[in-house]
């Protein structure tokens, strides 16, 4: 299955998570805090540490939990740069 | 509308399972809600979707999931997948999503099998990207993925172990093992070998994957101390002592583990009793001998009511059927009676080892009483040493330290450091762990959309 995150473009194996498809691609941080801006990847796996986190269409999902799909668009969330962009 | 049931079951793993397929054979209607997209909990999970090869890696006990699985589809249960609980009320009401979409169902009875977690392992830089829990790790194992090459466990405990040997046996053997605990934790243990003896298939099974760890010739760096996880932006390595001598491994990746405690969300939730348990050094519901909470109606089985592994989850789901059907008046005494006791006896002989196990392999000192610099509250970033100082402000529990700093108020709702937060208080304040507290949890359990939570206000006006 072909998905891309950020601009990059990926493959995953059917029955993926997102979280298992970016560990395969050699991807480990998914996202920036809202506190420090410090970078944060997987951790638990099972939907219980919310580190996972990524956009998908707009809304914040775990990684963990959410089936690769073809086609898939996967950004970061990085809620600091987002607020930094808003006062611009 | 929402469809009723006399039970309902939260998990699907060997608990809930055993515990449906009991359920229904004593008369009840079951319903077993469960957010993975297929039954099996942590331990089976993927069990029936997994190819040939990963049940090479993971081995006969995994296999044995299959007869809990089957058991499961042939009861009859309604078995609700892909659903994820987040409010539960003592009268049998619970709310859950489903794809998005908010549900209910209501039960006379619950029973809750939600399991373990993790025992959260603060360490310097457990938050870089790259360190992930051992469980972790098994997950990807269960589910066809592969984890990073050369990554290097950390931690004390049998299922380290037991993810080295499947790593060897996957290709992946780990580049070291560093374990905390030291030859004084094991003389501890001496007293309880006995008892353990009774046991044997645990210690032969541990035997066995050490000799495995051995033969592979993978490093075991033992009395692991002063551990770090190190790199700018992603690990790149782990620094620690063992027996006093430093050591440094290069590494993108460290599999964290020691123990797992039970996952006491929803019985938070419902406020049901809980106790400390020094043995298992975490908060354990009550529950007696039938499975039964401090709420008649409400049962818990599995590691969710302490640490016994997947027998004694799957025994105890069974007894807490007996206790739920005896409840709801499907059977009579004698028929509880002589159902219960022989299964009371099997989960006894299982739990001969668990003592032994409990202080030969303890939680990691360093992790129970992080320096003052190491990150404990992952999503809000606090600190230990903030921890300390707002005690030193008069903070005695751990709501209360919610308000001083925020540790336990992000979307983990405590999960990876409420247990952490009330170590740290009570050892500052000297009171015990149960006049510490523990963090109130409250629904929703788990974060919903706005979209979810107006259709369930919609929903609740309803009913
Ligand atoms: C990540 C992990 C891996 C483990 N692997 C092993 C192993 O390989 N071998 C071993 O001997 N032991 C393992 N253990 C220990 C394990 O806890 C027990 O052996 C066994 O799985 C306990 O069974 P249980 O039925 O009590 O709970 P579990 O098997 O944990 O089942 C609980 C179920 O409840 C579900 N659940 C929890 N909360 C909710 C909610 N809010 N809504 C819906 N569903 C929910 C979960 O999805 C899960 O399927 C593991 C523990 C963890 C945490």
């Amino acid at each position: 299955m072909q998905f891309h995150f950020e601009d990059r473009r990926l493959s995953a194996p059917r029955g993926a998570t997102v979280a298992s498809a970016l560990l395969g691609a050699g991807i480990t941080a998914f996202r920036e805090t809202p506190v420090s801006g410090a970078a944060r990847g997987p951790f638990c796996l099972m939907g219980a540490c919310y580190d996972c986190l990524v956009s998908i269409n707009g809304v914040t999902v775990q990684a963990c939990m959410t089936p690769i799909e073809e086609g898939l668009q996967v950004c970061r969330v990085r809620p600091r740069l987002t607020e930094n962009e808003d006062k611009a | 509308m929402t469809v009723a049931f006399d039970i309902a079951i939260l998990g699907a793993g060997p608990a809930g399972m055993a515990a449906a397929a009991r359920a229904t054979q004593l008369g009840a209607s079951v319903v077993v809600l469960d957010e993975q997209a297929s039954p099996g909990g942590q331990i089976y999970r993927n069990v029936d979707q997994a190819s040939a090869a990963q049940h090479r890696i993971l081995g006969p006990d995994y296999s044995h999931g299959h007869s809990l699985t089957q058991a499961l589809r042939k009861s009859g249960a309604v078995h609700c997948a892909g659903a994820t609980v987040w409010d539960v009320s003592r009268d049998g009401l619970v709310t859950y999503s489903k794809g998005g979409q908010p549900a209910q169902i209501r039960a006379k009875h619950l029973i809750l099998a939600t399991g373990a977690t993790e025992r959260p392992m603060p360490l310097p830089g457990w938050t870089l990207p790259g360190a992930m829990t051992a469980g972790a790790a098994q997950i990807l194992l269960k589910s066809g993925a592969l984890v990073a090459r050369d990554p290097v466990l950390i931690g004390s405990g049998p299922l380290l172990y037991l993810l080295a040997a499947q790593m060897i046996t996957a290709g992946r053997k780990p580049r070291a093992m560093i374990e905390t605990q030291s030859r004084s934790d094991m003389w501890a243990a001496r007293h309880d070998l006995p008892g353990a003896l009774r046991g044997w298939r645990y210690l032969a099974k541990g035997a066995g994957l050490l000799t495995k760890i051995m033969a592979a010739g993978i490093p075991r760096y033992t009395a692991a101390r002063e551990i770090a996880l190190e790199g700018a932006d992603t690990l790149t390595s782990v620094r620690f002592t063992s027996h006093g001598k430093p050591h440094e491994i290069a590494t993108k990746t460290a599999l964290l583990h020691h123990g797992v405690v039970p996952n006491t969300q929803i019985s938070r939730a419902l406020r049901l009793e809980h106790a400390y348990d020094q043995s298992q050094r975490c908060f354990v519901p009550q529950v007696d001998g039938l499975c039964l909470s401090s709420e008649p109606n409400i049962s818990i089985a599995g590691d969710g009511a302490g640490i016994g592994g997947a027998k004694v989850a799957a025994l105890s789901g069974e007894i807490a059927a007996f206790g739920a059907a005896s409840r709801l008046g499907l059977i009579t005494p004698q028929t509880q009676q002589a159902g219960v006791a022989p299964l009371q006896r099997k989960r006894q002989h299982e739990l001969h080892a668990r003592p032994f196990l409990d202080r030969a392999y303890p939680p990691a000192t360093q992790s129970l009483s992080p320096a003052d610099t190491t990150l404990i509250c992952r999503c809000e970033e606090v600190t230990a040493g903030d921890i300390r100082r707002f005690a030193k402000l008069g903070c005695k529990g751990p709501n209360q330290a919610k308000a001083f700093g925020r540790a336990g108020m992000g979307p983990c709702q405590g999960r990876f450091c409420g247990l952490t937060v009330t170590e740290l208080l009570a050892q500052e304040t000297g009171q015990s762990q149960d006049d510490t507290g523990a963090l109130r949890i409250r629904a929703p359990l788990k974060p919903v959309t706005l979209g979810e939570l107006a259709a369930y206000d919609a929903n609740s006006q309803e009913t």
